[in-house]
């Protein structure tokens, strides 16, 4: 097994194993420093971004829903926990040189063309979809894929499989070619 | 900055790097892997799921730590997993891997975003609706896989682990 890969990452079966020392970690520092143990997650903090982003226009619209004020709109463990990836990801990317400013990925324009408001359109369409399903599911790839799934959690492996089958299925469908 | 923020701040900076390590955040590899070319991100997860599984059972079972099921609710899984599943392929990235695209450069993942920020504040509002129909349907609460067959974590833990590394052994040898 080669720990590097040819555009000088790491191999994924070593950065993702790395992460899992980082999830073990992670679980038993906050049990012990925060009193309440917290798992690896993101899809809650766009819950709340949404609704700080909401109260600028509407504060009282935000304090009388309910999925707001059940999520809780603040600035907690998580929301910072998602604000550190992108942190981690610039850090790295920065200091190997494979920081990129991309605005059309390669093999969608070689699909659909190199239309930025086409790319931005359909991913922002995209985003609806998957943050309404990430919501109603109770968690996205990180919190049921990752967290839930080394947990063993029943619901977790039961969104796993719909996260993917539907995924691969979608993705079939799209860059099916016709001609 | 309290204990809270900090300890989720350094917690989401290793995570990013390690991601971006792993070239997990790319476009190309969500989609990739969709299309069941490029096995990175597979991989990459599956490697977590296991290291951080055999952690997570002995720190639970010694009572260190506390598991934090997520509820069992059929309607809401089956149908928000397709709803997000869907998503994904459209937009090529999920929640935790947009954010750090954006960190590498991927200024495209900024409009999914803006995009899974919309769905939010959409979910927000059709929130009542939901809990009434959808996730109102059957819940059968939190529950694990243990309980639910009866056996114990350890003979699920072996079991997941020669599955894991059969599938890795498999794309390696088909070069996915």
């Amino acid at each position: 097994m080669m720990w590097k890969t040819a555009d000088g990452g790491w191999s994924p079966y070593l950065a993702g194993a790395l992460v899992g020392l980082l999830a073990i970690v992670s679980v038993y520092a906050t049990t012990q420093l925060l009193g309440k143990t917290s798992y690896l997650g993101a899809s809650t903090t766009f819950v709340r971004a949404a609704g700080f982003l909401e109260q600028t226009v509407a504060p009282e619209h935000v304090a009388a829903n309910e999925y707001f004020t059940k999520e809780k709109v603040r600035i907690d463990w998580q929301f910072m926990l998602v604000f550190g990836i992108f942190l981690g990801a610039l850090i790295s990317s920065v200091t190997d040189r494979s920081f990129k400013w991309e605005t059309v990925p390669p093999i969608w324009r070689e699909r659909f063309g190199p239309s930025v408001t086409k790319r931005a359109t359909w991913a922002f369409l995209g985003g609806i979809i998957a943050m309404i399903g990430a919501r109603m599911a109770g968690g996205c790839p990180s919190g049921h894929g990752l967290s839930g799934m080394m947990q063993l959690s029943v619901s977790s492996l039961v969104a796993f499989v719909m996260f993917f089958g539907v995924g691969i299925l979608t993705a079939h469908i799209m860059y099916r070619r016709t001609s | 900055m309290n204990t809270a923020l900090l300890l989720g701040l350094i917690t989401g900076i290793i995570f990013g790097f390690l991601m971006q390590k792993g070239r997990v955040l790319h476009f190309e590899k969500q989609v990739g892997a969709l299309l069941l070319k490029d096995m990175t991100i597979v991989k990459f997860m599956l490697s977590t799921i296991l290291v951080g599984m055999v952690g997570i059972i002995l720190l639970s079972g010694a009572g260190i730590i506390t598991l934090g099921h997520k509820s069992m609710n059929l309607g809401a899984l089956l149908l928000g997993g397709a709803l997000f599943g869907a998503g994904w392929a459209v937009m090529g990235f999920c929640p935790g891997t947009s954010i750090g695209a954006v960190g590498e450069g991927r200024f495209h993942a900024l409009f999914a975003i803006a995009g899974m920020l919309a769905g939010a504040a959409l979910y927000a509002e059709a929130y009542p609706f939901f809990t009434s129909t959808v996730l109102a349907w059957k819940d059968f609460g939190k529950i694990g896989l243990p309980e639910a067959l009866g056996i114990s974590p350890w003979v699920i833990v072996p079991v997941f682990a020669v599955g894991t590394v059969l599938l890795f052994s498999w794309f390696e040898k088909r070069g996915l």
